[in-house]
């Protein structure tokens, strides 16, 4: 039962889903304050890399190195996003060549690799990782056992991360503020909001998230360093936040979804079922199907009700609005 | 200290925050390299050799800059009308895939070179041109935020460009002969299909690619359509205020598919060359994610140019100095993602070197004077 195909994808779906889930909630908050950052496969990377060096770094292979690289690889993330902050909220620079530039500055071919040569990181895998919490007899359980009781300590965390960020949305004033600075930082402004300081700390707390969703790949999924290990993984997380409609609950359920069909490929292949061209599709279906959910919420009467915030990518400038 | 809008933008400016730019980068990416034990000169100097004074560098150098100048031009081309296509890594794909079934057909079937290169030119552009006009229709007809679909679209090209080689046994895939049945690869263009360079005969010889001349020519016809004609004109005012251009009676959707196409079209012409100049088969990577981020890197281009397209080339030859020089010095005493570091403060200097030119930032006191426009 348990070595089912369906069991086998829901459950690494689930893993492979986290560090999307982490990156497209941290994605969402930014975007919620009008701010978009296409930067995140960057952030992710740096954080990535800096928190699997605190692991190698510190000789305590307790659960508190693992906490301290959780939190150097937000503080990562957070300095990335700082950048993108200062240029787009404070030069009101331009936000999608802001965030390209950011990836380029830090990913794959930038800061990340860099960082991972400069310190040595490539050749030892990690001393310490994240495994799974509950004891091997649960994780036997039928069906709950290993999609649900198998997994490691970010994955429960996401999902307090879900109910945190919607509830923040919904049900407390500063969340409420994000929304109003998002849809229409002019009014917000005159109810005595201060846009700068929301914008700021959203894209800032955005990179946080993206910079542990990073540390995800390298200290849970592959604990190991490899440049670029991140593999379009935060491209598919600003995908997941549109596909989600800016709202936190069905992002886990779209990351779970783009993670599963991530698990899906090799797995088809490994019990000889062939399904057309399974790679081609399980890769492309998040992008085409993101694509599919844009034009139905720009087609539809729904717009204002599922569109994006309404002042997203548009820099706030009080004298001009 | 105040920031306000410059109702006037001196020309002198547009020059100096460019340069200044890049000056500035050099010393932030020299202090990088130092904080991290590394010897800034020597490093710099290896970059300028590699980039530029080695022998055959001139040539790949412009290897580098060449699909950065079609993908850069895509850029400008596009985000002039504030249409922001950030797709033209997926046109450039589709650009080579049609580019290159065009040569392997045309050219197995012995058709004269010139006109095999025609029609891989032809082809690459309608490739990238009607992967634009996805995300183009999409906006014209539904709204849709082009940034993203053009994004996404990258992504399914780059699998397609996969698929099409690794994946399947299909047209652009080499089937007979034994390295084909130990790792897949892709057919290689018949030898009338493969572009012709020039040869200047200065440091060993440096090879001009038929793709970088076709650039150039490129870049003065954008520089011409949006300078000198009416519909640059119209796609400047619609970039500018949509709802003025509506006034006037200028046709939204219909230029809104023409500037898309055209956008597409630069970047699937970059595709063509990138076929037929440099790789002579369809290039891709078995992880489907396609590595040199010739789009991306493409728009940073065009945004240091300032979307100008004459500025778009020189632009991308020095960018793509820094991306050769990454190449060849991978490895070594070379500190790797150094030019990706670099390009990126280089960025961020001229992004936040763009409020210079836009506004004036003031010391002190509010003046009441008002400026005459």
């Amino acid at each position: 039962m348990n070595n089912s195909l369906l069991v086998v994808v829901l459950a690494s779906g689930i893993a492979y889903g986290t560090p999307l889930l982490y990156a497209s909630l941290g994605e969402l908050l930014a975007e919620r304050s009008g701010v978009l950052n296409l930067g995140v496969e960057g952030m992710m990377l740096v954080g990535a890399v800096l928190g699997f060096w605190t692991v190698q770094r510190l000789h305590a292979t307790t659960w508190l190195s693992l906490a301290a690289a959780i939190g150097v690889a937000a503080l990562a993330g957070t300095a990335m996003a700082t950048i993108h902050a200062f240029l787009v909220i404070t030069l009101r620079a331009s936000q999608i060549v802001s965030g390209l530039a950011l990836t380029i500055f830090a990913g794959a071919a930038g800061l990340s690799s860099y960082l991972g040569n400069d310190l040595n990181l490539a050749d030892n895998p990690a001393r310490h990782a994240f495994h799974a919490v509950f004891p091997a007899s649960v994780q036997r359980w039928s069906v709950v056992g290993p999609v649900i009781f198998g997994q490691d300590v970010l994955v429960y965390a996401s999902w307090a991360c879900v109910v945190g960020v919607s509830l923040y949305l919904s049900r407390t004033r500063p969340g409420l503020n994000v929304r109003a600075v998002g849809e229409a930082p002019a009014s917000a402004d005159a109810m005595g909001i201060n846009v700068t300081a929301y914008r700021y700390a959203h894209t800032l707390a955005g990179g946080a998230f993206a910079g542990v969703a990073g540390a995800t790949f390298t200290l849970a999924i592959t604990p190991q360093w490899v440049s670029g290990i991140t593999g379009g993984a935060g491209w598919i997380a600003i995908a997941l936040v549109i596909f989600a409609f800016w709202r936190p609950a069905l992002c886990l359920v779209g990351a779970y979804f783009f993670g599963a069909l991530q698990a899906l490929s090799p797995q088809l292949q490994a019990r000889g079922i062939h399904l057309g061209p399974t790679e081609l599709w399980t890769n492309s279906l998040p992008y085409v199907m993101t694509v599919l959910v844009l034009v139905f919420v720009s087609a539809s009467g729904a717009r204002r009700r599922l569109g994006a915030p309404a002042s997203l990518g548009l820099p706030y400038v009080r004298e001009e609005r | 200290m105040r920031i306000e809008r410059r109702l006037r933008q001196p020309r002198w400016l547009l020059f100096a925050v460019p340069a200044g730019s890049l000056v500035f980068a050099f010393f932030a990416s020299g202090l990088v390299l130092l904080a991290t034990g590394h010897d800034a000169v020597s490093s710099y100097r290896q970059i300028v050799d590699a980039a530029f004074l080695n022998s055959g560098a001139v040539g790949q150098t412009l290897t580098q800059a060449t699909p950065l100048a079609f993908t850069g031009l895509a850029a400008a081309a596009a985000f002039r009308m504030r249409l922001f296509n950030i797709g033209a890594e997926g046109q450039l794909f589709m650009g080579a895939i049609a580019a290159d079934a065009a040569g392997l057909y045309l050219g197995g079937a012995g058709w004269p070179t010139p006109l095999v290169i025609f029609a891989m030119i032809v082809a690459g552009c309608a490739g990238g041109a009607a992967w634009a006009l996805i995300p183009g229709a999409l906006r014209a007809f539904f709204k849709t935020n082009e940034i993203i679909t053009s994004l996404m679209l990258n992504y399914v090209a780059a699998y397609i460009l996969t698929y099409l080689v690794f994946n399947t046994e299909s047209y652009w895939r080499q089937t007979t002969g034994f390295n084909a049945s130990v790792f897949p690869t892709a057919k290689t263009l018949p030898d009338r299909a493969l572009w012709p360079g020039a040869v200047i005969h200065v440091r060993g010889g440096v090879a001009l690619p038929l793709g970088a001349g076709l650039a150039v020519l490129v870049a003065i016809l954008l520089w011409f359509l949006y300078t000198r004609t009416r519909f640059g004109f119209e796609a400047q005012v619609l970039g500018d205020s949509p709802r003025a251009a509506r006034y006037a009676g200028m046709r939204t959707r219909r230029k809104i598919l023409a500037v898309m196409g055209i956008s597409g079209a630069v970047a699937g012409l970059g595709g063509a060359s990138q076929v037929g100049d440099f790789s002579h088969m369809l290039d891709a990577d078995p992880n489907g994610l396609q590595r040199q981020y010739y789009g991306y890197t493409g728009i940073v281009v065009a945004a240091l140019a300032r979307y100008n397209p004459l500025a778009v080339v020189p632009v991308a030859v020095l960018i793509g100095a820094l991306q050769n020089a990454g190449n060849t010095l991978q490895g070594a005493d070379f500190p790797s993602g150094l030019v990706g570091v670099m390009q990126g403060i280089i960025l961020f200097s001229a992004l936040g070197g763009e409020l210079l030119v836009r506004y004036r930032v003031r010391v002190g006191r509010a003046l009441p004077a008002v400026e005459a426009a």
